[in-house]
């Protein structure tokens, strides 16, 4: 279990350090750094494990029966990847505690970096290609955020949204590249597929695979012709750089070439791909950071040529070069990882990163300087030093596959070639920064470093100079493991020492070092260290890039402008019309026809009925835009038509529900029928119009075919024999199980007791919703009038003044007595329908709606102020309250260890009252009661009190606001 | 009876889309309401019509499905109806606000042409 908490350790490490307080600088320093080193200890207790060629393997089932669970599976290569991963972690974590400033929010910054490592690590360890992925682009994410940690920065922003496009890009390459190769293999399983590489290599999708997984590789190590983001990356803290852009995140796709090494290696298409890619960007990198201005810039280049170097050995289907690779991914990660340091450390003390202005640092910061030229000299390949031992590899695994692919010359000239660039620029970089005169104009006055700042790039110096000097009792027995366990049979030959004789590799390493140090010198002479890069300038990939980009998103503009309507009757109308043609489609087999079942005769009161409802119907159609009050009655008209059907057709629950529904309703848009605008004048000239009366005719047929439709639906159902549905199950148990007579009621709030809960909490949110949308409401300025009753009856004052007496001033007074006598028979019959409901037709539904409409009518009588001062209504608490009960009556089944809405009951006898049956049903009822009429209630009350708003506070103008909306449109 | 009440959820239906393609908000208010009748109807429709037979148990062993019109599609079109009040409830509100906001109560936010 170990591996799973190597990788889950960071992540709970990053979610802490997520949660410190934004000054935590400490803290968040010692959670990360203590994280990493547990890391690195648990990665180290399984070296025993690896060392002999094991496997370690650790999973956790997700849904087993679908074969899928979290796999992590450690070798050799896995072991030391990690290790490296994590030592270096702790190490960046320790000088990221000096380098970050205090003003910066540096828990955020840790957090990110530990959920960066746990990607990582989840990466080197996983047992699974799609987990693979998983994580690979979560190190995208993390990168993303890490390189744009100061947002406020333009071109943190740029370099971040730039490297995420790319290694995105490439990621759902590699995505498509792996579903395919899970596809070939039939497993997504390491193990497996690591073994299927005949049956890889000899699949006709083999080449479409491959591609995709290279680019997936490429995009992530920043290689030709993706390089360009690695140096817009350096926007980071440094030690992002240093971590994430130079010792792991862009090792990830070389690692990944390495993993896949055994099953997609040793084609000619793999040859050429990744060699061309790796020589091009070994080629291009090496010599683009020879012209830098930038410390950082340098090392970004250097990044891609040493990548591309390696990309370059794992090309070579030779498995020398793959030890090579591997031997150099771990020297150019320690080298390169403290010269970032040292370029931050330089940064940190002087202020600027500007080779031009710094010089002669060698005075000031004597012991950075020694550091960072041991690394630089590294970097170039210096004998006695880790590069030295990585480029003999690599001149001599370059000899090697020359002759194999018939380039004797190409390949060495190439490999030589970039080492000379190599060494110029890692020559450069220590000349220019430290040596020559004391630089005189710096922001800040140069003096060396803190301790711990100097610690961490000082130990990877340390590492370089032990593994350049004694290379077979160091790193050997590692690369040894680690190469096992990729070629799984005996290590090829090679020979880690510093001295093999006089070898042509041993002669291209001096060739390099003379010619790195001549073609310094003649940059200089010439005065040719700061110009543009000569040739490559004006090739620029990232103008390629930023043209695709734009090209994308004008499509894409094109596209929407193309498709979609940001009008809603076109939507609309297309939704009906694809609903028409989806059921035409469905019922082509004869679905249309009517079935078998006798028709029963039909009742001449029930047309009757009909006939009005109807006329209510497409009255309310033709009337809704000029006669809105009419339109609003016949729409009530066909509402009690339809409850009457209900009570017509057995259904007594549903035309009680309906009909007080009826009733709230018609009043709540009534209430809102105020704040309309005036009635549009009939226009007879623009209604004659050619096209108006196209889109008249067309909606017309529209309509009339979806009523046909529909009608033709319920016509061939109502003829067919009804199935046998979940009916006889809630006959037979209402009363023995539910102890209930009225089905359908018992089903609401027992057996489907938890649909009923969730629908009052959500008429509950709605009524909040509609509370808190009218809480910022503002009519607009022509509605702002007091209606003609209203003024012609009493001025507002007096209305005002009425507030304390008995009965409401005004024309209203009679109806005001009668509807205050209504108040307690309403509230009686309401509880009545409450409490017979679970028996007879009622319930907590019908019982709320009914005193919900008692209330509105006094105010709607009273009017708000003079009800508001005699009586005080809490809707909101009322809501509380009955969801409140709601969720008691559910949980009182926990005490008897049943599930929740369990339906309890208690059978008490009481003197005096007799026999009482108490069911948590019943408390349950209550709460859909109190929620009902608190929901109702609140959202009446709440549209009803604009009147008194709108005469209280002069709205801005609708203008005004208009334009803050646009505004704010085009804003976002 | 059938092709009677068919009929009924037909013009309703229609009723509400003719509505619903309409050009403002109140229009397409009353439409949402036509319309939700009309599916209320059609739900309930499945249980298929029976008169004289509510589902109220009236003796304690009269449990047979037959002698009851069908509970389910009550149930489910109870449930409808509530939530239909409280959209209908948030559209009207939202309708205000957007003629508050707009100065205009087209349901694209601004008259056409402008």
């Amino acid at each position: 279990m170990t591996l799973t908490l190597i990788v889950f350790l960071p992540f709970i490490g990053s979610l802490c350090a997520a949660l410190l307080p934004a000054r935590a600088r400490n803290t968040a320093g010692w959670l990360a750094g203590t994280v990493a080193l547990v890391c690195v200890a648990l990665v180290w207790t399984h070296y025993q494990d690896v060392a002999g060629g094991g496997v370690v393997r650790a999973s956790i089932p997700w849904l087993p029966q679908y074969g899928l669970e979290l796999y992590f599976r450690m070798d050799g290569f896995g072991w030391l990847f990690a290790l490296l991963v994590a030592f270096i972690g702790a190490l960046v974590v320790l000088y990221a505690r000096y380098y970050m400033s205090p003003e910066d929010p540096v828990p955020r910054f840790f957090a990110f970096l530990l959920a960066f490592m746990g990607a990582m690590l989840g990466i080197v360890l996983s047992g699974n290609l799609i987990q693979l992925v998983v994580f690979w682009e979560l190190t995208s994410l993390t990168s993303f955020m890490l390189i744009g940690y100061w947002y406020h920065l333009e071109h943190a922003r740029r370099g971040a949204r730039m490297a995420l496009i790319v290694t995105v890009f490439g990621g759902f390459c590699l995505l498509l590249g792996v579903l395919m190769l899970g596809e070939i293999v039939g497993s997504y399983d390491l193990d497996e597929v690591l073994t299927a590489g005949d049956l890889i290599r000899a699949h006709p999708w083999y080449a479409s695979m491959l591609v995709l997984v290279i680019l997936g590789a490429l995009t992530k190590s920043a290689q030709f012709p993706f390089h360009f983001w690695l140096p817009h990356a350096m926007s980071a803290p440094t030690p992002v750089s240093a971590y994430l852009h130079s010792a792991t995140m862009v090792k990830a796709g070389v690692f990944l070439l390495a993993r896949m090494w055994p099953s997609l290696a040793g084609t000619e298409l793999w040859f050429w791909l990744i060699c061309t890619a790796g020589g091009l960007s070994l080629l291009i990198g090496a010599f683009s950071a020879t012209f830098q201005r930038d410390t950082k810039g340098v090392l970004a280049y250097s990044t891609i040529s040493h990548l591309g170097l390696i990309t370059m050995l794992l090309g070579m289907n030779s498995e020398l070069g793959l030890i090579a690779a591997i031997f150099h991914m771990m020297n150019h990660a320690t080298f390169k990882a403290s010269l970032f340091m040292a370029a931050g450390i330089v940064q940190h003390e002087t202020g600027t990163r500007d080779m031009s202005r710094l010089s002669g640092l060698r005075y000031a910061m004597p012991v950075t300087t020694v550091v960072a030229t041991v690394a630089a000299a590294a970097m170039a390949g210096v004998p006695l030093l880790n590069g030295f031992l990585s480029k003999e590899m690599f001149f001599s695994a370059a000899i090697v596959a020359g002759d194999l692919s018939g380039m004797r010359f190409t390949l060495p000239a190439v490999a030589t070639l970039a080492s000379v660039f190599s060494v110029a620029y890692s020559l450069r970089f220590i000349h220019q920064v430290f040596f020559g005169p004391p630089a005189t104009d710096l922001p800040r006055e140069p003096r060396e470093p803190l301790r711990g700042m100097l610690l961490p790039s000082a130990l990877l110096v340390l590492a370089c100079l032990l593994v350049g000097i004694f290379p077979s009792r160091t790193l050997g027995p590692f690369l040894e493991v680690a190469g096992l366990s990729i070629l799984g049979k005996a290590m090829p030959e090679y020979q880690l020492a510093v001295w093999h004789g006089f070898t042509p590799p041993l002669i291209m390493s001096f060739i390099a070092l003379a010619g790195g140090i001549v073609f310094y010198r003649s940059l200089v002479r010439r005065g040719q260290t700061m110009v543009p890069t000569p040739l490559l300038s004006r090739v620029d990939a990232r103008r390629v890039y930023d043209l695709i980009n734009v090209g994308i998103v004008r499509g894409a503009g094109g596209l929407d402008r193309l498709l979609f309507s940001r009008r809603l009757q076109p939507q609309l109308l297309l939704v009906v019309c694809v609903a028409l043609v989806a059921a035409w489609v469905a019922l082509q087999g004869g679905g249309w026809s009517r079935g078998s079942v006798p028709l029963t005769p039909v009742d001449p009161l029930f047309a009757l009925l009909w006939v009005a409802g109807a006329s209510c119907a497409i009255g309310a159609a033709l009337q809704a835009k000029f006669h809105r009050l009419a339109a609003l009655i016949m729409l009530g008209g066909a509402g009690l038509v339809t409850c009457l059907t209900f009570a017509w057709f057995s259904a007594p629950d549903l035309a009680l529900t309906q009909i007080s529904v009826e009733v709230v309703t018609i009043v709540l848009i009534l209430l809102g029928l105020r704040w309309l605008p005036q009635r549009i004048a009939f226009d007879d000239a623009r209604r004659r119009t050619l096209r108006a009366r196209a889109r008249r005719s067309r909606d017309a047929i529209v309509a009339v075919a979806a009523g046909v439709g529909v009608a033709g639906l319920a016509f061939a159902a109502l003829t067919r024999p009804a199935a046998q549905g979940l009916a006889a199950f809630f006959v037979e148990n209402a009363l023995a199980e539910g102890g209930g007579r009225n089905i359908v009621n018992v089903i609401l709030v027992d057996f489907r007791g938890f649909d009923t809960f969730g629908e009052i909490t959500v008429v509950s949110m709605v009524a909040l919703t509609v509370y808190a949308m009218l809480r910022r409401f503002r009519p607009a300025p022509e509605s702002m009038e007091v209606p003609r009753a209203q003024r012609e009856d009493l001025a507002r004052d007096r209305l005002m003044e009425g507030v304390n007496e008995l009965l409401p001033p005004g024309y209203m007074k009679i109806p005001a007595v009668l509807v205050r006598l209504l108040l307690p028979m309403a509230a009686l019959v309401s509880i009545y329908f409450l409490l017979r409901g679970h028996n007879a037709p009622g319930g907590g539904f019908v019982g709320g709606l009914v005193m919900a409409t008692a209330l509105i009518t006094q105010y709607m009588v009273g009017g708000t102020l003079w009800v508001e001062a005699h009586i005080r209504i809490h809707p909101q608490v009322l809501v509380s309250f009955g969801l409140l009960a709601a969720a008691i009556a559910g949980m009182s089944a926990w005490f008897v260890s049943m599930q929740f809405l369990d339906a309890q009951a208690v059978d008490l006898h009481l003197p005096l009252i007799g026999d009482l049956h108490l069911s948590s049903v019943l408390l349950f009822d209550l709460g859909v009661y109190l929620s009902v009429v608190g929901a109702t209630v609140l959202m009446l009350i709440a549209l009803a009190h604009q009147s008194l708003r709108s005469a209280r506070k002069v709205p801005e103008p609708a203008e005004q606001n208009l334009s803050a909306a646009v505004a704010s449109e085009a804003v976002s | 009876m059938e092709v009677l009440y068919s009929l009924a959820i037909g013009i309703l239906a229609g009723s509400g889309v003719w509505l619903l393609l309409r050009p403002r908000t109140f229009q397409l208010l009353l439409g949402i309401s036509l319309l939700s009748y009309a599916t209320n109807l059609f739900i309930f429709g499945m249980g298929r019509l029976a008169t004289y037979k509510p589902p109220i148990i009236t003796t304690d062993n009269a449990t047979d499905a037959a002698l009851y019109a069908d509970p389910v599609p009550q149930a489910l079109v109870l449930t409808a109806i509530v939530i239909g009040f409280a959209t209908t409830a948030l559209f009207l509100v939202v309708l205000l606000a957007l003629r508050g906001l707009s100065g205009t109560d087209h349901v694209d936010g601004r008259e056409p042409g402008s």
